[in-house]
């Protein structure tokens, strides 16, 4: 999408959920789904008296996160409270990091249209999730609402960027590489749909060559990569209109509407909160010292980038099969696992786009719930190599063991799908389907070439699909080519 | 003498000889509380069942370790598992936590016997249990006057004889201030000393739990059961805990001894002058070395104060919202309206006024100035304080400025200000976070004055054996209040 008269300038601020086996301040379980109100203890439900220990996990996969978005480390791990009342918010305050945040002045190259791209990071902070409310119908007319507090307390890191994507699309772009890179330090599972991966935008425009920012929107309810994009370029649009009307635009905070694709008033600046922060008097700033820094340094995993390049380098594989294979941490190890054992590079990562990808998303499943194993995967490719099965019937194999989870030999044996490659049982219906159509064998004859690949097709026909078409094509051109 | 108005390590004695019961203790205590708990009102909840079951099954055992079988009382802002916890508001009035504070479970442990839960300034914010929401306590020394507070409750139970020790928390002299107007030994234990686990929180970086006894080598004893790192509370200090028994040592000779000058100028009581001057007069003849002593910024202890505790408490609070437990307005029909009355109707005066001031210090455009240099000023205390202690062991000063007030004598708006500076002593304690010991120092009318012995961080120690030491030197914890046990 582009405006001719403007350019957008967007910032992003995303909420992760922390993957960490207990919650920030105490051990009750960060599982997700469980039955309401069965995840909570009195220090996470605000009860008199209780009082917060820090996870040290949590600054452990923050700086994780710091030093693989290329940040400062701080010295000191302080935390705050923000205090404002709302049901789901149990002790009227979210502990967080105001004005010492863990992690500052970072960035994340994007693969933007014109080339790779830094997209600065402001800041990366720590805070603990607050409860969920589930209301009886619309929040609007809901005569009441129940509170679940099993996400209270759950850790969080907010990651802010600079306002330095210019269109929804490299938005998107942003969000995907910083998911991936999140994937890959295995500290979040980054699930949109679960809310584990959060994302509001900070977003104005201005008239091209203007360095001066505009007035910002922040838009918040976006669910989904699309929704994403959608409500950027929804919300580009507007502003334009407003400004092409000789109005301003107003500093507000704005929710997209996935039903009605559009956005909509929350609130102005005029009622923004006081959430009075101060240092949270219950918690001891925590001591991030060098070697600390260090050691986490040291054990950071290979990143999507780094890995990007490898499969390059290493298998010679094109830049966009890179990319997709480094989306995420688990498809990346299910072609580096298939590698390992299978040497054409290409062809693995032709089946993990192509059928498995397919299938995955036909399922709505992640790569680590596939029921084909890496070795699976192998066995078939060689059963394509040995000539056993075509690359027409693997398809129809691969299916069976995504869905079953059987292996491909036992598959082609339960089906009977072995390929035909003796020529001694594929010669009688060569000549069968040739003195069948004598009109096609002309045809041929007369230098229409394409009438062989409906004599294949034929051949295929009678056997099934089990014939080597390979072979077939042999047999039929020496027939036809005989006399 | 009855059970009731002996000491711990006098029942101790008593109980290990076999000459008595720990229900006979708790008889004595029980009988005391109905003969005067009308006219003191130390209690908000009275636990007798549960009290007689624990000693019923200490007697059958027969075996009396630790603080087992000795009668106390809690400040009722400490967290029974399954006993209501009010915190003398209207808001917690019916709330029963599913959990014991630390001090309590450690007390538990001991198989103490825990007559009950004791009044107190709402959220022990006030110097004289009169803004309890329930009824104020009065003083066993004079009926007309205030126990002082906000663990009025705690020190009037045990200057009365209902319970022979109890504990109470203190955010700016809330265990020290009624421990001197009843004529007992209060004690604030460094920060981080006792966990603050299951305390409910008024504010975080200056509330301590402390005990109140009869005399200091009861202090000591209790001080040994509930001090101590606690994981659930991480403002905790990770030390070794001794044996403060140790430190009961009747002799201070040499010690240096910093009398802090600035409470003994305007403000203070000419009777209460005298009392103080003459106590350290007797440190001097036992030995000590006295000398003046003048902090610098120690005059700004208290507006700070006023501005880091309702600060946190305005925070602290918050969480009373009438959502999960709690009085909640059933009438409102909306989340806004349901806050607005549930918080309207649950808290008091002093509390709602606490809650305001601390937002507003809090406020954007005003933490700067108020909060920000107030964290700045108790820095400068800190120091103070510091440099004190390179040269002295310990410093004193009269508990409280005055004896005991009448009740209702502050209660109007403009007289506010003046229980205020009833803390003004006790109160840098807390912005240091120093311990801090309240010893019977004498008499004025009648009525007891305490002194403060202030000791360096961590040196519970050496405040125990100054303390100790005067008390031998003296006999002001041998009078008893004219409702006294005779």
């Amino acid at each position: 999408m582009v405006l001719p008269n403007y350019e957008a300038v967007i910032g992003l601020e995303v909420h992760v959920e922390l993957k960490t086996q207990s919650k920030i301040f105490c051990s009750c379980s960060t599982a997700f789904g469980a039955e309401p109100n069965t995840q909570v203890c009195p220090v996470c439900a605000g009860m008199p008296g209780a009082l917060p220990v820090l996870n040290r996990q949590v600054v452990e996969f923050a700086i994780k996160t710091g030093l693989a978005l290329n940040c400062e480390i701080a010295g000191m791990s302080k935390y705050d409270r923000k205090n404002y009342f709302y049901p789901d918010l149990p002790k009227a305050y979210q502990v967080s990091q105001y004005d010492q945040p863990i992690c500052r002045t970072g960035y994340l190259e994007i693969e933007a249209e014109e080339g790779k791209k830094r997209i600065g990071i402001n800041r990366v902070h720590i805070e603990e999730d607050a409860g969920k409310l589930i209301h009886q119908g619309a929040i609007t007319t809901s005569s009441y609402s129940l509170v679940d507090l099993n996400r209270s307390g759950v850790p969080l890191l907010e990651i802010v960027s600079e306002p330095d994507l210019r269109t929804p699309r490299e938005a998107c772009l942003y969000l995907e590489k910083l998911r991936s890179v999140l994937l890959f330090l295995g500290v979040s599972d980054c699930k949109m749909e679960e809310g584990s991966l959060r994302c509001d935008a900070n977003i104005s425009i201005r008239p091209r060559g203007e360095t001066r920012l505009g007035t910002k929107a922040e838009i918040k309810n976006m669910n989904s990569f699309r929704s994403l994009e959608r409500a950027l370029e929804y919300e580009l649009t507007r502003q334009m209109e407003v400004l092409e009307d000789g109005e301003e635009v107003v500093q507000e905070t704005r929710t997209w509407d996935e039903g009605q694709q559009a956005t909509f008033s929350m609130r102005s600046k005029e009622e923004a909160d006081d959430y009075r922060y101060f240092p949270d008097p219950d918690l001891v700033p925590v001591v991030v010292d060098q070697e600390w820094v260090q050691r986490v340094r040291e054990s950071l995993p290979e990143l999507p980038d780094a890995a990007r390049q490898r499969l390059m380098e290493q298998y010679e594989l094109p830049a966009y099969d890179a990319g997709v294979l480094t989306m995420t941490r688990d498809t990346l190890d299910f072609f580096d696992e298939c590698i390992r054992h299978y040497d054409d590079a290409k062809v693995v990562s032709n089946w993990i786009m192509g059928e498995m990808s397919r299938l995955l998303n036909q399922h709505n499943l992640e790569i680590s719930a596939s029921q084909v194993s890496p070795s699976a995967l192998v066995r078939m490719l060689r059963l394509i190599d040995e000539g056993t099965i075509s690359g027409k019937m693997a398809k129809t194999v691969f299916e069976e063991m995504f869905t079953t989870g059987k292996e491909p030999d036992v598959i082609v044996k339960e089906k009977g799908m072995t390929q035909i490659s003796d020529e001694s049982a594929l010669e009688p219906l060569v000549v069968q389907v040739l003195e069948a159509n004598p009109e096609v064998v002309e045809d041929y004859r007369g230098g229409k070439t394409k009438a062989l690949g409906f004599l294949v097709g034929q051949v295929m026909k009678a056997t099934r699909g089990q014939a080597n078409p390979k072979l077939v094509n042999q047999i039929l051109k020496r027939h036809l080519d005989k006399s | 003498m009855e059970l009731c108005g002996l000491t711990v390590h006098e029942l101790k004695d008593k109980l290990k000889k076999r000459e008595i019961s720990a229900a006979d203790i708790l008889d004595s205590c029980l009988q005391r509380t109905h003969q005067v708990e009308e006219q003191v009102k130390a209690f908000i909840t009275i636990t007798e069942e549960t009290a007689r079951e624990t000693a019923r099954v200490l007697d059958e055992k027969g075996e009396y370790p630790g603080l087992a079988g000795i009668v106390c009382g809690l400040k009722d802002n400490l967290c029974t598992r399954g006993v209501r916890t009010t915190c003398a508001s209207r808001m917690l009035e019916d709330f029963v936590p599913g959990y014991d504070a630390t001090v309590v479970k450690k007390l538990k442990a001991q198989q103490a016997v825990i007559l009950g839960k004791l009044n107190m300034d709402e959220f022990a914010m006030g110097s004289s249990t009169e803004y309890s929401s329930f009824y104020p306590t009065r003083n066993p020394w004079d009926l007309k006057r205030v126990p002082g507070g906000s663990s009025g409750g705690a020190a009037a139970a045990v200057a009365a004889g209902q319970v022979i020790y109890a504990l109470g928390t203190d955010t700016g002299g809330s265990v020290r201030q009624p421990a001197a107007f009843c004529g007992v030994v209060g004690m604030k234990p460094t920060y981080g000393r006792v966990s603050r686990s299951g305390v409910v929180g008024f504010a975080s970086s200056l509330d301590q739990v402390g005990t109140i006894t009869r005399d200091v080598t009861d202090c000591a004893l209790v001080l040994n059961q509930i001090a101590g790192y606690d994981h659930m509370d991480s403002t905790s200090a990770n030390l070794e805990v001794l044996d403060y028994t140790s430190s009961l040592v009747p002799e201070i000779k040499g010690f240096k001894v910093g009398v802090l000058q600035e409470y003994f100028q305007e403000g203070i009581h000419p009777g209460v002058k005298e009392t103080i001057k003459r106590a350290l007069l007797k440190m001097e003849e036992m030995g000590a070395i006295v000398e003046e002593i003048s902090l610098p910024h120690i005059k700004y202890a208290l507006p700070t104060y006023y501005i880091i505790a309702p600060a946190e408490a305005s925070s602290n609070l918050a969480r009373f919202d009438g959502v999960r437990y709690g009085l909640r307005d059933l009438e409102a029909d909306n989340v806004e309206e349901m806050y607005i009355n549930s918080r309207s109707l649950g808290f008091g005066p002093e509390v709602k006024r606490r809650i305001m001031l601390g937002t507003y210090v809090l406020s954007a455009g005003y933490f700067d100035a108020y909060y920000l240099k107030a964290l700045k000023v108790r820095r400068l205390i800190k120091n103070d304080f510091d440099r004190a202690f390179e040269k002295y062991d310990v410093l004193v000063t009269p508990t409280v400025p005055t004896a005991a007030f009448k009740l209702q004598e502050h209660a109007r708006d403009e007289d506010l200000l003046a229980m205020y500076r009833s803390d003004i002593a006790t109160v840098p304690a807390n912005m240091a976070g120093l311990p801090a010991i309240s010893v019977p120092g004498g008499f004025v009318d009648e009525m007891p004055v305490g002194l403060q012995i202030i000791g360096k961080a961590f040196a519970e120690d050496t405040i125990l054996r100054v303390a100790y030491a005067f008390e031998q030197h003296t006999d002001y914890t041998a009078r008893k209040p004219s409702l006294g046990v005779k």
